[in-house]
């Protein structure tokens, strides 16, 4: 049998792949010691309280990760506008109806199963990008009432400036610190999904989806490249004609 | 010195004695103005007290109210000067803890020039009089002193029908807030009933009590809210009134920040044990002898912002942390719905009572994993032949490679 011709294509640029594993690392540790905050450990000692310094320094590693988080994450919205065509905000937020039929198609043939009748984007595809979407605006609830939370007791003016946040949950703290610790676990179950299907098509469709945020590198057929490439110069006539 | 910091305040008291001594060669100052209404220095000074005591008394608001050096002086002028303030005090669906609270702080003549007879012309549980003749006094007082007189309210509002929950002398409370702000310089609210509803407002809140500040516009009002709210800090507030004649600064939701821009966490002294991670697990376990945080066993002091911590109660005795009970929030909005007292984390809404995100959130991911370990298992039969073809594929490269080891 023949094998497929592929075809590298850059997608992930340094950039995107950076955030990404800073991402990732700072939403672990954002995680794993945010739990921790919420549940101490139960642990029995007789040291006294001067010579140790456990639960300072989990809501130290939970600060220093969020600031990462924040920043990290204005500096991706900002890869958005600039960044390549794979980074653009238009593969997170629909513009247009080709994004929902796309959506659609992705969920048919990922999600239900249905064979596959054609090569969808290279990038991200539709439904993972809008997912990613919506994580985005779980993140930006989670600075907002992270923020919010510190506020009361930071000195520094970027937190202070978040300060009217708990007036949005009837200015109770109690209420900003239930949300921001349960949309925790938006976070968990995200990941889940998110590790399993990058397997899930690194193991379907042999593109190297899982080393992609490596080198930033993707593999396409051949024919698909030549069908893509011939899409897009017949919309270029059809626009030079109109 | 009542205070432990007395070193302070006894140099605060001198440096107060020396100001005011030296006012008092000024005649200018001398307590003689107004005809009409005593000040607040003569009529302590009708009922026994000696100047020292005065003094004493302005130090330790001075100290409180966290004003500089100078602060004793500005207040002990302020009640030589400026004849007493007309108080209307009104009480409505309460336990009239805050009045208990504010008789009992640690100065006593913290009762005396607010509350008694000086300075309140109202206020149901103190005043003499009853029945119709209360009812003149308060309406001479609405009259005589119309925008000059604060008001003072403790307790909540029934915002319910014609609010036939709580009526005093035939009216009901909605119609006797509105009459009485009216013509208020000030509002004051006490205690978490006017500021946020308390325990009425709790859910389902059948009297629809309501706090002060959703049924009267246009008017100051400051929050002293707490369960009941610390004496010292009542007497603080008033005592700012009637020093500057302006409202203290308020925080974001209208307490005085002089007295709730900390949270109990930050000035408790439990809080080394906090940041070393030593809890107690249980209220009668080892931990708890010894004095750990009370976090795990609820303390809601990480969220709540009052100066337990510092003023203290009853004449600095102790406070709820120190006699090993976690703070239960009492100075935020809506403390009563915030989830259980002994627990850290609330339930989570709508998913019964002992469903805390944590609970919810761990289903939630298993469920995540096992929907995907099933996708995983439908994906090798859905997509055999795809799967198939990929290694069929893979397998004939690795045959059509040559072994490198075959190389000649
Ligand atoms: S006892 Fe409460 S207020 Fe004190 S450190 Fe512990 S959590 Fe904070
Ligand atoms: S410790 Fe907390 S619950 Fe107790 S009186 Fe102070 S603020 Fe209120």
């Amino acid at each position: 049998m023949k094998g497929r011709t592929l075809r590298r294509v850059f997608v992930w640029e340094l950039p995107v792949r950076i955030f990404h594993w800073l991402n990732a690392l700072a939403i672990v540790v954002l995680c794993v010691t945010g739990y921790l905050i919420g549940n101490p450990p139960a642990l029995m000692s007789s040291v006294e309280a001067s010579n140790r310094y456990l639960f300072g320094i989990i809501r130290f590693l939970h600060l220093a990760a969020a600031y990462i988080f924040i920043f990290n994450f204005a500096f991706r919205i900002y890869w958005g506008f600039v960044g390549n065509k794979y980074a653009q905000w238009k593969n997170f937020i629909p513009t247009s109806r080709t994004y929902f039929k796309e959506i659609w198609k992705v969920f048919r043939i990922d999600i239900l199963l249905k064979p596959r009748t054609e090569h969808l984007s290279v990038g991200h595809n539709a439904l993972a990008g809008f997912m990613y979407f919506f994580i985005f605006l779980a993140s930006a609830f989670m600075v907002l009432t992270g923020f919010g939370l510190f506020a009361g007791m930071s000195t520094w003016w970027l937190p202070k400036l978040f300060a009217w946040v708990p007036s949005l949950f009837g200015d109770s703290e109690f209420s900003v610190r239930n949300w921001h610790h349960s949309v925790m676990w938006l976070f968990v179950v995200f990941t889940i999904i998110h590790v399993y299907l990058v397997m899930y098509h690194d193991y379907v469709e042999g593109r190297g989806e899982l080393s992609s945020m490596g080198g930033g590198w993707k593999f396409i057929e051949e024919e698909v490249f030549e069908a893509d490439q011939h899409a897009e110069q017949e919309a270029e006539k059809v626009k030079t004609r109109a | 010195m009542l205070c432990p910091n007395g070193a302070i305040f006894f140099a605060l008291f001198k440096f107060g004695l020396f100001l005011t001594r030296k006012q008092n060669e000024n005649p200018m100052t001398a307590p003689t103005e107004t005809k009409t209404r005593p000040t607040y220095y003569e009529e302590l000074r009708e009922r026994g007290y000696s100047r020292r005591d005065f003094m004493k008394f302005c130090t330790v608001m001075a100290a409180y109210l966290g004003l500089e050096a100078s602060g004793a002086a500005q207040i002990s002028k302020a009640l030589m000067t400026t004849p007493r303030l007309p108080v209307i005090w009104l009480h409505f669906q309460e336990c009239t803890c805050c009045s208990e609270s504010f008789i009992r702080s640690s100065h006593p003549m913290v009762a005396d020039i607010i509350l008694d007879k000086i300075s309140l012309d109202y206020s149901e549980t103190l005043m003499a009089a009853s029945g119709h003749a209360a009812e003149a006094v308060m309406q001479k007082t609405m009259k005589d002193h119309y925008g000059e007189y604060v008001l003072c309210v403790e307790g909540s509002v029934s915002d319910y029908g014609d609010g036939e929950f709580c009526c005093i002398g035939g009216k009901s409370s909605r119609d006797i807030l509105k009459e009485a702000a009216a013509g208020a310089k000030a509002i004051i609210g006490w205690g978490s009933c006017a500021c946020n509803g308390c325990v009425q407002a709790a859910k389902p809140n059948p009297t629809h009590a309501t706090p002060i500040h959703k049924l009267v516009r246009g008017k100051p009002i400051i929050k002293v809210p707490g369960c009941p709210p610390i004496g010292e800090v009542m007497a603080g507030t008033l005592i700012h009134i009637i020093t500057f004649g302006t409202l203290p600064e308020l925080d974001r939701v209208g307490r005085p920040k002089a007295f709730y821009s900390k949270r109990v966490h930050d000035s408790c002294y439990r809080r080394p044990y906090y940041d070393a991670g030593l809890f107690v697990e249980s209220f009668d376990d080892e931990n708890s002898k010894k004095g750990y945080c009370l976090y795990k066993v609820g303390c809601k002091g990480p969220m709540t912002y009052n100066s337990c911590g510092v003023i203290k109660w009853n004449n600095g005795t102790s406070y709820p942390i120190q006699s090993g009970h976690g703070c239960f929030g009492c100075t935020e909005e809506n403390y009563w719905d915030n989830g259980p007292i002994y627990k850290q984390m609330a339930s989570f809404p709508g998913f019964g009572i002992e469903s805390n995100a944590d609970k919810i959130g761990m289903i939630a991911a298993g469920a995540a994993v096992a929907g995907v370990a099933v996708h995983a298992l439908a994906t090798n039969v859905q997509k055999m032949g795809l799967i198939k073809k990929a290694i069929q594929e893979g397998k004939d490269a690795e045959q059509e490679l040559k072994n490198p080891l075959s190389k000649s």
